[in-house]
């Protein structure tokens, strides 16, 4: 395959996420402009200006008209997919981490990282309709995990929230009362930070990578460890395909170590795996960093990877991927 | 793409009209533009007739395989938003900004190993061994203790109860002195293991060792592995190693071996018996590795 090269980004990626009918992508990077892309041929469509810093984790809504950001100039904001618009911003006192909008998109889950003194929070926000009637007030505040909570989603029906940090624990909360429902077990869970965390296709379970060079598939209601897919390095970023039982993970060493190795040593290249054998497919090259991102488009067919090299690649199957046996 | 020059026998053109006429228009004169498939291959034709240089009618068949880059299975919003007018950096961007390029690379789904040879490679990996395990009690022979069958050098329980071996031991100085004088004078200087007492013989020995029953296999074609190899020749008696030259590049073979054998007879007689036998439509050629002195 020969992938699209998408370089609207002047810093590394640090989120990817297609919309729901896989037509747009939506990249984050470390500069300050979330931007939208045509997901079939990688062109742009457009920017979101208004972020100051960072933009950690974005969230499109199912009707594909929203779009809400996290970023770490403190603030979450929500926007009109398809002018640009900002609708709001939500104001915190430390930068916003993960988001995710629940299903309905009534309500979105935000955490904020650790910061001066302020410990680690875990919001739920109501959504209004209406933008101009959007308030601020959070719903609900969850307190107590140590760390960065990376990411935060929402679990089946709304129910729950599952969150994952720099703990290495995964946890799931109710979402009404904000009570720790489950924990994952120290023994089996993952050793170092968890960096990223996807649901698949249908909720029914998810997948985490961490910096411990695992990532780890889960079931989302009674927090039991399905399978373990082991890697050579620290993960940043795992996706599942929707219509295969493909995992993707991708990582590569941490940043300040990028320029002292060799780039095939740096193990730059987006791993699969199979689902239930645990056993590696096969690799896909191309970055010049480590992955930070990466997003499998819903119709399977496709999947896009955002580096530390500030670029996204947009990878479209070839056929023969869709007849690989074990 | 085919280029047949088709004389028009019928027509009424003539030379000298043709080139008086070199700027007219003659298009109408020839057949349409005809246009094939694409087929369920994807394999689409266009015949087009053309004048050449020389005026002669020219038929190009280009024969094109479409293929489609990804299904679009577009759903109405989706088209809808196809049609988005662009917003913020991206509105006002230049044309020659080229923020989307197709990657020049061709990039593949690197497999850890080829499909389906797993099996057999676990199956390679055992066999040596395994063989050596049957036959080769004998084979494991310690050189520390001179046990059979037990345990291999390496391994050797009484490695460190056994007398040092000579060639690495400085021998009483009254034998050796003249010999090693060179190197011990210069006060413990380095002497390296060729110019050491006895070092000499055990280097030719270590040489032997690893040149002996070595036989070189060239004409191999490229799809042969060591596992192919080393079930061509272990019929004629165990193997210690197989190898084949591969391009480090591209990972093909480059069409030659060498197999060693344990014993010399082994070797003498897979090559009597493989040289200039067929082997994957090639003629193999199997000579001892190194020129024999005799």
């Amino acid at each position: 395959m020969r992938p699209i090269l998408m370089k609207g980004h002047e810093r590394p990626l640090t989120f990817l996420k297609y919309n729901r009918e896989g037509d747009l992508l939506f990249s984050c990077a470390k500069d300050h402009t979330p931007t939208v892309w045509f997901a079939d041929n990688g062109e742009r469509l457009g920017t979101y200006r208004g972020h100051n810093g960072a933009v950690w984790c974005c969230d499109v809504s199912r009707d594909s008209m929203r779009l809400i950001t996290g970023s770490a100039d403190q603030t979450v904001k929500l926007w009109n997919v398809q002018t640009g618009a900002q609708l709001y911003s939500f104001n915190f006192d430390s930068p916003a981490r993960a988001v995710d909008f629940s299903v309905g998109d009534k309500l979105a889950v935000i955490s904020t990282d650790p910061f001066m003194g302020l410990p680690s929070t875990i919001q739920v926000k109501r959504i209004a309709n209406d933008p101009s009637e959007q308030t601020g007030e959070s719903v609900l505040t969850i307190k107590g995990p140590q760390g960065r909570i990376n990411r935060a989603v929402w679990g089946p029906l709304n129910k729950t929230i599952i969150s994952a940090g720099e703990d290495a624990t995964i946890r799931i909360w109710d979402s009404e009362t904000g009570q720790l429902l489950k924990e994952s077990n120290k023994e089996i869970a993952h050793q170092k930070t968890v960096t990223s965390l996807t649901k698949s296709a249908d909720g029914s379970h998810f997948l985490t990578g961490s910096l411990d060079k695992s990532a780890k598939l889960w079931d989302i209601r009674t927090l039991t460890l399905i399978k373990t897919y082991v890697t050579e390095r620290p993960v940043n970023a795992c996706a599942m395909s929707p219509i295969l039982d493909h995992v993707v993970i991708g990582g590569g060493q941490d940043a300040s170590h990028v320029t002292t190795t060799d780039r095939r040593a740096g193990k730059f290249e987006a791993k699969f795996f199979h689902k239930i054998l645990q056993e590696e497919i096969g690799g896909v090259k191309g970055h010049f960093g480590p992955i930070n991102a990466l997003a499998f488009n819903p119709d399977g067919r496709s999947f896009s990877s955002g580096g530390e090299d500030g670029y996204v690649r947009l990878h479209h199957f070839d056929p023969d991927y869709f007849n690989i046996k074990m | 793409m085919a280029v047949d020059s088709l004389r028009a026998p019928q027509s009424k053109l003539r030379w000298g009209e043709l080139d008086e006429d070199d700027g007219e228009d003659l298009d109408f004169l020839l057949p349409p533009k005809i246009v094939e498939g694409p087929d369920e291959n994807g394999v689409k034709r266009v015949i087009e007739y053309r004048f050449n240089e020389d005026g002669n009618k020219v038929k190009v068949t280009t024969t094109t395989r479409v293929r489609k880059l990804a299904r679009a299975r577009l759903s109405k919003r989706a088209m809808e938003r196809r049609s988005w007018s662009k917003f913020g950096d991206a509105a006002h961007e230049d044309a020659g900004s080229r923020l989307t390029m197709v990657s020049t690379e061709e990039i593949v789904l690197e497999r850890p190993r080829a499909p389906g040879s797993q099996a057999e490679e676990v199956k390679v990996a055992g066999d040596p061994l395994a063989a050596m395990g049957k036959s080769g009690a004998v084979l494991m022979v310690c050189r520390t203790c001179g046990k059979r069958g037990d345990h291999w050098t390496s391994k050797c329980p009484y490695k460190d109860l056994a007398p040092q071996v000579d060639g690495f031991v400085d021998k009483p100085p009254t034998e050796t002195s003249a010999s090693s004088g060179a190197g011990k004078g210069a006060g413990g200087a380095y002497v390296p293991p060729s110019m050491r007492a006895g070092g000499e013989r055990s280097g030719t020995e270590m040489r032997r060792r690893n040149d002996e029953n070595s036989v070189r296999v060239t004409n191999l074609s490229e799809d042969t592995r060591e596992p192919d190899l080393l079930e061509l020749f272990r019929a004629f008696g165990p193997v210690t190693r197989v190898y084949v030259a591969v391009d480090q590049k591209t990972g093909m073979s480059r069409g030659f071996g060498f197999v060693n054998f344990v014993s010399k007879e082994d070797a003498e007689r897979a090559i009597n018996k493989l040289n200039g036998y067929g082997y994957d439509n090639l003629i193999l050629r199997v000579e001892w590795a190194t020129p024999r002195p005799n």
